[in-house]
């Protein structure tokens, strides 16, 4: 059931048309499969081309002679050293270090950015940037757009087919093909693929040419999430909260040396005392013996019984065959290879410290 | 004759000599979607009425069945360790979960025929 607050998708219509079982997620009602069924729906993405509405998901346009500024202040970024459509993976982090959100930020112009901002949290990630706006001269923008994502091998083939050519755009670039269009090469599931901005009427005309190709199909929520927990991707409000910083979710890669340095940044100074301490956790892959998943708030325990860590994500692998999570542990058992045990309704499942990702990412980078 | 009972939990009994084979219903098989894992009970277990039998996990989540009525469970679905998508396939038929001794078969009284299974559902 759904409560009166709930937000509907644009594009609900043609979701229901399709078949698809609808779920609260994030204060929306999403479609979590259709007919296929989430297995299917999974492999068809690794294999074909899948289709996700992500219209949940917020974009906002930041434009002005501050936006780099801007940019530079909320994350641990150097905005200004982006390249035209080039995106960059970063985070508006919280005075302690703590993940506000995770984002994708991409340069469109000399002083123009797109971000784009997770669902749940786009209410407060607006409010954020808005407050911080302040000192800067820069203009935040949320974008009223259809967000899809295509995604798998035959992604670009799909879209080309459907007259939009992706041939010179590599991963983690992003372009506006058409009016009011924003397009990057980036995605959840650890595959090609892209992500598309666009109005909704637009996007209507879009998506029906885009079904017509048998390689595409719908995909729902529920196998994005397993898509992304195979590619070892973190979901904001699970593996990324205000309480986890940047070098326990193991993301330093995100935040290049020299913006570490000079710490310009809201969270520099945290931060770097959490490194120069050591991170008090570690992010890490967990991969459970047999075929019992473990899942989320399950308590990670070690040989001899004492606490090692918890889990944040958990489900079954459909690509993998075998069940697959993340979490949190001690840093000193965060090694692949480590064995520990989740308490699953008492019952204790042998599970290994594994290297993510558990199925290899195919992104196209030239 | 086996006579075969529904309950408002969409669980299914087949009741033939004091045992009961309970199993999940259509409905709920597809509100789970696909079943990648199946906890089975322990033979000789005794359950009251509402006690979790079995956990049944898909993909997404871990949903509990059971205990539809009083009894001690005598046999588990052994080939749901190796394919819990039986249960997905054939929930009714296959996909049984596991089969227990009634301790009062009373209780089935309150429970529902089919008809009257498929009016709850809509």
């Amino acid at each position: 059931m759904t409560g009166e607050d709930t937000r509907h998708l644009p594009l609900e219509d043609l979701h229901q048309a399709a078949g698809a079982r609808f779920g609260a997620f994030a204060g929306w009602s999403m479609p979590l499969t259709y007919p296929p069924g989430v297995m299917k729906e999974h492999l068809h993405a690794r294999e074909h081309a899948g289709l996700f509405d992500i219209s949940h998901m917020k974009l906002f346009a930041v434009g002005g002679p501050g936006a780099a500024a801007l940019l530079n202040r909320a994350c641990p970024l150097d905005a200004g050293a982006l390249e035209t459509s080039q995106s960059k993976y970063t985070f508006f982090l919280n005075e302690a270090a703590g993940i506000i959100d995770d984002l994708i930020v991409t340069r469109l112009g000399d002083d123009r950015f797109m971000v784009v901002a997770n669902a749940g949290n786009a209410v407060e990630d607006e409010k954020h940037l808005r407050a911080l706006a302040a000192d800067f001269n820069v203009s935040v923008e949320p974008l009223d757009r259809v967000f899809l994502a295509i995604q798998g091998p035959d992604a670009w083939a799909a879209l080309a087919r459907a007259g939009i050519e992706t041939g010179s755009l590599l991963f983690m670039h992003g372009v506006e093909p058409r009016q009011d269009w924003f397009m990057s090469r980036s995605g959840y599931t650890g595959e090609d693929g892209f992500e598309i901005g666009l109005p909704e009427a637009d996007a209507r005309d879009f998506v029906a040419k885009l079904l017509e190709d048998d390689r595409v199909q719908w995909i729902g929520l529920a196998a994005r999430d397993s898509l992304r927990l195979e590619a070892g991707l973190c979901l904001h409000g699970q593996d990324l909260t205000t309480e986890i910083d940047p070098a326990s979710a193991g993301l330093m890669w995100a935040i290049p040396k020299e913006v570490r340095a000079a710490g310009h940044f809201i969270g520099a100074d945290a931060l770097r005392s959490i490194i120069e301490r050591g991170a008090p956790q570690k992010r890490v892959g967990l991969k459970p013996d047999g075929r019992q998943p473990v899942r989320a708030g399950a308590t990670l325990i070690d040989a001899d019984g004492n606490p090692a860590g918890h889990v944040t994500s958990g489900g079954f692998g459909p690509s993998t065959g075998h069940p697959v999570a993340m979490g949190y542990v001690d840093p000193a058992l965060a090694k692949p290879g480590t064995k520990l045990f989740a308490d699953v309704r008492g019952t204790k499942i042998p599970v290994d410290i594994a290297a993510l990702p558990f199925t290899p990412h195919r992104y196209r980078k030239g | 004759m086996a006579k075969t009972y529904f309950t408002e939990d969409h669980e299914w009994l087949r009741v033939e000599g004091g045992v009961a084979t309970v199993g999940i219903t259509d409905y709920a098989q597809e509100q789970l979607g696909d079943l990648v894992f199946v906890e089975l009970p322990e033979i000789g277990r005794k359950l009251a009425k509402g006690d979790t039998a079995v956990v049944v996990e898909s993909v997404k989540a871990a949903s509990d069945v059971y205990a539809p009525v009083d009894g001690e469970i005598t046999e588990a679905n052994g080939s749901l360790s190796a394919d819990p998508s039986l249960v997905n396939s054939a929930a009714t038929g296959d996909g049984w979960l596991w089969k227990m001794k009634l301790a009062n078969e009373s209780q089935l009284d309150s429970l529902m025929d089919e008809a009257a299974y498929k009016a709850h559902i809509g």
